[in-house]
Order: C-alpha cells, then sequence, then structure tokens
C-alpha cells in the first residue's frame, strides 16, 4: 500500500481538524474495510487518524426506550452483550453475523456505519430501527443518512460519535449469506413498533433502503403472508457473478418473509 | 515517515522503528524473526495469521504495527513453554493429526485457544462454526474439529479456559 501519515489524536476535536486539514484525510476506527482497501488501492488515504485513544467512544447504554451504542464498540461486545440481547436481540444476533470471530474482535459499529458498504448488516439495522446517528456536530436521522454507494451524510472532518437504536416491540435480521464472504447477498431487517413496521433491506441496491410497500402490509397484518407477493422491481438492482438482479429480487421477498415470520413468532 | 513502537510480545517487551504502513504480522515476521505467525491471503480470509492481541484473536495482517503500542501479543511461538513442553490446544494438535502441511496451523491453535477462552463448554457444531474464518486446504477439518475439542477439555482441566487473557490461555 502507499505511504501515509499516522495520527492518534486525543481528542475528538483534534481528530476532527486532522482529518480536514490534511490532504486526503480519513478516520481509522476497527480497520477491517480501511486496511484491505488501503492494500488494494481502492483507498489511498494521505493521511489516518485513528480514534483508538478518544474516550467515550466506547460503550453500550440501555434507556428506557433507546440503545445507545458508542462509535467505537466492536461487534464482539454488541454480540455478547447480556443488555443489547435483553432489549433488542436481534441487534446483537446481527452483530454476531459479521465476518469471523478474529473480525469481530476489531471492527466497530462506527467504522461499518461510516462506509455504507451495499451488503453491510448494520446499516439494515440503523434503518430498520429507525436509529439517530450522532456525530461530533449533529444528529442525523437513518432516513437521511445512507445516501449511496459507500456514501453517506457525513461531511468532511464529521465523525460518528454514538448510533442510537429505538427499541421495537418486536424485530429479526435474515440475510442470504455469499457463501465465501459471508456478506449479505440481500438482508432484510424487519422491525414492529406498535402499529407501524420498519423494513430495512441491505445488499439488492447501492445502499440500504426501506420497502414502503411492505411496512404497510405488514402494519395491517404482520404476518410472513402480508409480504409474500410483494415483489421488488429488478431494474435497479446490484447484479454480480454471484447472483444476478432476478436472483436477488426473489430474495429480497424471500428474507422479509422469513425475517417476520422470526419477529412475530 | 517512521515511528517508534513498543509493545509486548510473548511476555517481552519490543520496540522497533516502522514505518505506519507496516502490518502487524510484517512486523513480527520481519523485524523480530517471529515466522510461525503466515500470511496466507492478506485479505482477513484465511486466518493463518491469527495471533492475540490483549488476550483476544485477531488477524495481525489487518492491523498496523504502529495501532499496537503498549499492547500485549501473544503469537503460536508464545504458546508452549520455555522447556519445549506443547500448550494443551497445540498437543492436541499433535495426537488428533490436525494438520496435514501446517501452514494454518498457527493461525487454527491461536483461534482454537481463543474459543476455548470464550466458550469452554463449546461443542463440534459451535467449534466449526467459530472456524468461520481460518481456511484450510488440507485436511477436511475434521482432525481440526477433533483436536480442537479434545484441546479444550486438556484447557479446561488445567483451568486454562473462561473468560482469561493471554496470560491465562
Amino acid at each position: 500500500m502507499y505511504e501515509f501519515n499516522y495520527h492518534r489524536p486525543k481528542t475528538l476535536e483534534e481528530a476532527s481538524r486532522t482529518a480536514k486539514e490534511a490532504e486526503d484525510g480519513m478516520v481509522l476506527a476497527g480497520g477491517m474495510t480501511m486496511i484491505p482497501s488501503m492494500k488494494l488501492r481502492l483507498a489511498s488515504p494521505s493521511d489516518l487518524v485513528d480514534l483508538a485513544d478518544i474516550d467515550g467512544l466506547k460503550g453500550i447504554t440501555i434507556g428506557s426506550d433507546t440503545v445507545t451504542i458508542g462509535a467505537m464498540t466492536r461487534h464482539h461486545d454488541v454480540h455478547t452483550s447480556p443488555d443489547v440481547g435483553k432489549a433488542i436481540p436481534a441487534l446483537a444476533a446481527l452483530a454476531g453475523g459479521i465476518g469471523d470471530p478474529s473480525v469481530r474482535h476489531r471492527g466497530t459499529i462506527g467504522g461499518s456505519v461510516a462506509n455504507s458498504d451495499p451488503a453491510a448488516d448494520y446499516p439494515a439495522a440503523v434503518l430498520g430501527l429507525d436509529a439517530t446517528v450522532e456525530t461530533n456536530t449533529r444528529k442525523i436521522a437513518a432516513d437521511d443518512f445512507f445516501t449511496g454507494l459507500f456514501e453517506t451524510a457525513l461531511e468532511d472532518g464529521e465523525i460518528i460519535t454514538a448510533i442510537h437504536f429505538k427499541i421495537p416491540d418486536a424485530a429479526a435480521y435474515m440475510k442470504f449469506p455469499q457463501p465465501a464472504s459471508g456478506f449479505a447477498m440481500v438482508g432484510a431487517f424487519v422491525a414492529k413498533f406498535g402499529g407501524d413496521v420498519r423494513v430495512a433491506i441491505t445488499g439488492a441496491r447501492d445502499c440500504v433502503f426501506r420497502m414502503t410497500d411492505m411496512e404497510k402490509a405488514l402494519a395491517a397484518k404482520f404476518s410472513a403472508d402480508a409480504v409474500a407477493d410483494i415483489a421488488i422491481a429488478e431494474d435497479d438492482l446490484l447484479a454480480d457473478i454471484h447472483c444476478g438482479a432476478d436472483y436477488r429480487a426473489h430474495l429480497v421477498t424471500v428474507m422479509a418473509k422469513r425475517a417476520v415470520a422470526q419477529a412475530a413468532g | 515517515m517512521s515511528i517508534e513502537v513498543s509493545m509486548n510480545v510473548n511476555g517481552k517487551p519490543v520496540s522497533a522503528e516502522v514505518e505506519p504502513r507496516t502490518l502487524l504480522v510484517q512486523y513480527l515476521r520481519e523485524h523480530l524473526g517471529l515466522t510461525g505467525t503466515h500470511v496466507g491471503c492478506d485479505t482477513s480470509q484465511c486466518g493463518c495469521c491469527n495471533i492475540h492481541l490483549n488476550g483476544e484473536s485477531i488477524k495481525s495482517c489487518t492491523i498496523f504495527a504502529i495501532q499496537c503500542e503498549g499492547q500485549d501479543v501473544l503469537t503460536i511461538e508464545g504458546l508452549a513453554d520455555e522447556d519445549g513442553t506443547l500448550h494443551p490446544m497445540q498437543q492436541a494438535f499433535w495426537e488428533h493429526h490436525g494438520l496435514q502441511c501446517g501452514f494454518c496451523t498457527p493461525g487454527m491453535v491461536m483461534v482454537a485457544c481463543d474459543i476455548a477462552r470464550r466458550l469452554p463448554d463449546a461443542d463440534e457444531k459451535t467449534i466449526r462454526q467459530e472456524l468461520e474464518g481460518n481456511i484450510c486446504r488440507c485436511t477436511g477439518y475434521q482432525h481440526i474439529v477433533e483436536a480442537i475439542e479434545s484441546g479444550i477439555k486438556a484447557m479446561n482441566a488445567k483451568g486454562q479456559v473462561g473468560q482469561g487473557r493471554a496470560e491465562n490461555v
């Protein structure tokens, strides 16, 4: 990989300033995507700003109606947290399905969400659970956060500090993993909040999105049958050697059905 | 630009000047001569480069050496006793023929010890799931899984399991 300058600031202000002022500064969290991307020269930052020494970015707080997870909290910690397992079991299960155990010992929720990989798992939970993404400067609603392929609403020097998840009445995440990589070919996160239902789909388009027609059907009747006949158009779905757009379209309905069945069960 | 980095490797303090882009596995192999940690794929998938950082398994090809400043690293070379007595997990791999060519073995053993630490009651199915990030091209995994089951039992018998840190492994 190309050379870069390494920074390990102690404060969020310094991290933000360093990333912003550098020629092409990027933030380093767990590095599970960043470092492979740098090896492949898909990313070649002039400066890497490591968040490891900044206090207050790690940890899980359970409120009366929210679960707050610090940006530098690792997948392993979310997966094994008894508090998350009790408040939002679907979220703990999702974290335990990312990568492999050694990757989960490094990878962070903030890194995953900021990266907006089209096949990542966490974005589905953020959108499905109507979460709020808190940064060093503002709070961003999940509906406004994911804007495209590896693109988010984050601005230069803006750093995620925490994600606030709403605690649902019921939720489930089901994915069809690519057999070699484990990434979601399609994943569906379904969450029920009283009479409202949210359905977030990952893996199928440039970034995570909601299936509003499924949400309406599920609000009327929360059962797998309600979404069985709701198909997505193939037009703008991803297609690659593993999975064509037609098969991804099929998987969207199947994963949504499975998620509803699990959440309802 | 080189940066001074210091860490503990297998219980001994070490330091060196490294470029920021130096991966931990390069530092271990090329600076410290600890070539037991292998580079199989260099893309975080094969698991041959697994080591323990502060008592937890990680892939040393996907972390920079400078990120490990002041931290504890345990490699395959640090498992056996100084007199050469194998660690119970190494012994189990020996007894169950848990390897053929041996290339993936250091990573397998380090992850196996991590499984024992986190999941001392792991059954065969769990062990297979936990090996998701370790690839072996020779054995078909059968003997590796048997070795790990046996190794965990041996570690249980010696009180080496549970939520311990590296020194208990």
